[in-house]
């Protein structure tokens, strides 16, 4: 029996988990996934948004500018990639430029700081590469760029050291009301007691409310696709780019990332099954096409991927927070679409207040600290390098060529609070398969990390969860039941 | 810091042969830095045979190539340091490499030579739509999951691109009793060996589709399918000529880029048209004293040439590092029509020997004649009966004639142009 249970383990789920450690109150976090962040919180363009885009009043607005001001304080605090970089939203006519003054003027009401429009000649200064097409922008000085999923994953270990349960791989198909809360089935016969949910489904939040009998809530799955560019060159603007946006969204922006790689997209497109993350070639044409608006020279020579995430988009247009009507001891964080990853610090917080306030509970009188994530390999200087290496020989092993991650991270990475547990968790966590070569060196290296740790055979190691086995047999396996086969 | 005379980065069969031709020129202080734990390079996971037709006479498989210049090497009392990373190469050759045994370590060279080798396109660098589900691997990831670990990558698959690991693969996921259900060129030819067309899929009655690319991928935790379409003379995919492969696996053969990351932060020009230096005849690059050789200065069709190339880089490293020469000037070698990364990119005038020029040409020319001249002036003609882009050209210009010009321009034509 749990105080509370969480379900969805992506960045809202996580946050909101982490801020009810803090209480005196048992806490599990039910994902349907074999790892957490594997929704739109690990396939979005990862920036902090500065708050001017949402319209005066909505939740949008209110949660964005909260989450937003808590980020570099908790990205400091948890050891998560974090940049203040600036945003430009770029208007390419005269046209766009009285939309830029309306966003101009709804930042200032929404109490965003540091907003101010340039014109075309400072602007070009600022970033050189733009299009001269351009003719003001707004220039928002307070936002950021962030690691969607380090963020996701420090969030879900610092649950987990201050006594959050993860379950993972499962997948809550049903809930029934009983005299202390509520009962979820999570497949098979296993169910999971608690007295207070909290759902943070994502694309899936409306199927959540359904199973509690709750007013149902329409949430339109809305892809985007992206390209990743290599960070072998340094990224071409050093602001998070934005067009003018338009009622499909805030546009294909261009921005640099926090490992310094340049991130292209999204494009949005509304779709049928939520789960469908494929790029269609229509999808990758127009990002490209869109990106060129501000970015004439760009060139895909250093493309490392493309992939897409899936917005989960609310009729309505705004983020639902709070109790869910028609539910007793439900609670919601749906609809939550960009600029969902800023306003997820702000979303935990005020989440876990109201589950606390629900359930009587009490703050803990002290929290442990997060898990100090040891400096990357590939930012150490010689000295640091030669200390890491005598105080563990396998830093001296590098299993990712391109990013240069050492054996030692990717052991980290299996023996952290929420380890990784399969190729792309370790990828994630690490970015050992996140460069240029995208895991043509490191795979089978990273294959061997797991199965020793795990002490499962290198047949049973998965990309992203059962189903996905790298190498599902043995290679005399495949002739022996042919051989097999012709006998019977 | 240590001091040593000649560095070299790969005991693959370049940086073998590099060494090797180093110390039998009398280079005593020699290292060779290998990332894997065995010499060799990809040649350990190349079972097949087909090796070393040119340089020994008799065919090999890899491993047995590899062993005969890892056996020649023990010999000479050459020392590979293996499961060693290089992580970086500066401009005045101090080099830093990193291992679990000795840690990291600060070594200055009096010359260094490069043998990286190459790594094999990935997905991304093609854009292909659709999902990311586990059974898409490079081939070469494959065939050291078959050869080395044991491992079956799959059961059904399709192969894109007809590069040479790929034909291979083919064949390899045959024998082991997988079905190969086509193998996909987006070219209007093969980029891969004529014999291993033959031998990888005529001989197994596997599909080759030429001007054809795949255009969806599909499945959410294993793949299982993808769409094939033709393409015009633009590449691009024509609606309406799909087909669908129901398959678990993609074996991607999509080309090879020469490895040079340490290359470029070493400062050395790259040739756009390689991915590899831009060389003297000497293999020396534009750093002094840094050296290329093998697939990471270009990529070869053949491990024997490889060989070849790599020993006079080993040579010219070393007479490098017994003392530096006077600069007596250079000849430009310019690629003309048809031909694609001519190297040398230029002659020392103070070298010695003929001249080894190797590259490729853009399309298959059939009835073929290799020019090198010097504005009007003729300085060779060769004839061949056909060259086709996956197979590499080579000719060797007299030393003498080819010293004496100033610039000098190799074409190919076909015998209709």
């Amino acid at each position: 029996m749990y105080d509370i249970a969480v379900i969805g383990g992506g960045v809202v789920g996580c946050a909101v988990a982490r801020e009810l450690s803090r209480y005196n109150a048992s806490v599990c976090v039910i994902e349907r996934q074999s790892d957490v962040c594997m929704g739109a919180s690990k396939a979005n363009s990862g920036i902090v948004h500065a708050g001017f885009d949402a319209a005066r009043g909505s939740m949008k607005a209110r949660y964005n500018v909260r989450g937003a001001e808590m980020m570099p304080e908790l990205c400091a605090f948890l050891g998560v990639p974090y940049m203040n970089n600036g945003a430009l939203v770029v208007a390419f006519s005269q046209p766009e430029r009285s939309e830029i003054e309306r966003l101009f003027a709804q930042g200032k009401e929404n109490g965003v700081k540091g907003l101010r429009i340039v014109e075309r000649d400072e602007l070009l200064l600022l970033e050189p590469k733009l299009s001269p097409d351009a003719v003001c922008a707004l220039l928002a000085e307070t936002s950021g760029i962030v690691s969607p999923y380090e963020l996701t994953f420090a969030m879900a270990d610092d649950a987990a050291v201050n006594g959050a349960q993860f379950m993972l791989d499962k997948r809550v198909s049903g809930a029934k009301r009983t005299d202390k809360g509520w009962q979820l089935s999570v497949g098979g016969d296993e169910s999971v007691e608690c007295r207070l949910v909290i759902s943070c489904a994502g694309v899936h939040a409306g199927e959540i409310r359904e199973l509690f009998g709750a007013d149902s809530l329409k949430i339109i799955p809305r892809r985007g696709v992206y390209y990743l560019l290599d960070h072998e060159e340094a990224p071409a603007f050093s602001h998070t780019m934005f067009q003018t946006p338009t009622p499909m969204g805030k546009g294909v922006l261009v921005t640099p990332t926090t490992h310094g790689n340049l991130l292209i997209g999204p494009t949005a497109e509304d779709i049928e099954n939520a789960d469908n993350t494929a790029c269609t070639n229509e999808e990758l044409q127009k990002a490209l096409l869109m990106a060129k608006k501000t970015y004439p020279a760009l060139s895909l020579r250093t493309n490392i991927t493309n992939y897409a995430g899936v917005r989960a988009h609310p009729e309505d247009d705004d983020f639902h927070i709070g109790e869910i009507s028609g539910a007793e001891f439900v609670l919601e964080a749906s609809g939550i679409e960009s600029p969902g990853l800023s306003a997820a610090p702000a979303i935990g917080e005020s989440l876990a207040a109201l589950a606390a306030e629900k359930l009587s509970l009490t703050k803990k009188s002290s929290v442990l600290p997060p898990v100090q994530q040891k400096k990357p390999f590939r930012e150490m200087n010689d000295d640091e390098r030669r200390e890491a290496c005598k105080a563990d020989a396998e830093y001296g092993a590098v299993v990712c060529r391109c990013e240069t991650i050492t054996l030692a991270e990717i052991r980290a990475s299996l023996r952290r609070p929420v380890p990784a547990r399969t190729v792309d968790a370790i990828k994630r966590r690490t970015r050992a398969g996140m460069g240029r070569c995208q895991s043509g060196f490191c795979l089978t290296r990273v294959m061997e990390a797991i199965a020793e740790e795990e002490g499962i055979p290198l047949t049973r190691v998965t990309k992203q969860g059962a189903g996905s086995e790298i190498a599902p047999e043995y290679i005399g396996d495949v002739l022996r039941k042919e051989a097999d086969d012709g006998k019977n | 810091m240590e001091r040593i005379d000649v560095l070299v980065v790969g005991a693959g069969p370049a940086g073998l042969a590099a060494a090797i031709a180093a110390r039998e020129a009398g280079c005593k202080s020699l290292r060779v830095i290998e990332r894997e734990e065995r010499a060799g390079g990809v040649l350990r996971q190349c079972i097949h045979n087909g090796f070393g037709l040119h340089r020994f006479g008799e065919e090999l498989t890899g491993p047995e190539y590899a062993a005969r210049d890892i056996r020649k090497a023990a010999e000479l009392g050459i020392e590979i340091d293996v499961s060693t990373t290089v992580l970086s190469v500066s401009n005045d050759r101090v080099v830093t490499v990193i291992s679990k045994s000795r840690g990291l370590e600060t070594i200055a060279c009096g010359a260094i030579v490069l043998a990286m080798g190459c790594r094999e396109r990935p997905r991304g660098a093609l854009s292909t739509p659709g999902t990311r589900p586990a059974g898409i691997y490079t081939a070469g990831n494959a065939q050291k999951m078959i050869n080395l670990m044991g491992l079956m990558p799959g059961k059904h698959a399709v192969i894109l691109g007809s590069g040479d690991i790929g034909l291979i693969m083919a064949r390899r996921l045959t024998l082991q009793g997988a079905k190969v259900l086509a193998c996909v060129e987006i070219m209007p030819y093969s980029g891969g060996l004529n014999r291993n067309i033959v031998q990888c899929l005529q001989d197994f009655d596997i599909p080759l589709y030429l001007s054809h690319t795949i255009t969806d991928i599909r499945g959410s935790e294993r793949l299982t399918g993808v769409t094939m379409s033709r393409v015009d003379e633009n590449r691009v995919p024509i609606k309406g000529t799909e087909t669908e492969f129901e398959c678990d696996t993609l074996l991607l053969s999509c080309g090879l880029i020469p490895e040079n990351e340490l290359t470029q932060r070493a400062g050395v020009e790259l040739d756009s048209a390689t991915g590899g230096a831009r060389v003297t005849d000497r293999l020396e690059t534009s750093v002094s004293g840094v050296f290329a050789c093998g697939n990471v200065l270009h990529v070869h069709d053949l491990v024997d040439y490889v060989s070849e190339e790599s020993a006079v880089a080993g040579r010219a490293a070393y007479e490098y590092a017994q003392g530096a020469r006077d600069f007596a000037g250079r000849v430009k070698v310019v690629s003309g029509n048809n031909v694609r990364g001519a190297v040398p990119q230029f002659i020392d005038k103070d070298s010695t020997g003929d001249v080894r020029i190797m590259f490729r040409v853009g399309k298959i020319l059939k009835r073929a004649r290799v020019l090198v001249t010097e504005g009007n002036n003729e300085l060779l003609s060769v004839r061949k009966p056909v060259l086709v882009p996956g197979e590499m050209v080579n000719i060797t210009l007299s030393g003498e004639k080819a010293r004496s010009a100033g610039e000098i321009t190799v074409s190919a034509f076909g015998g209709d142009e």
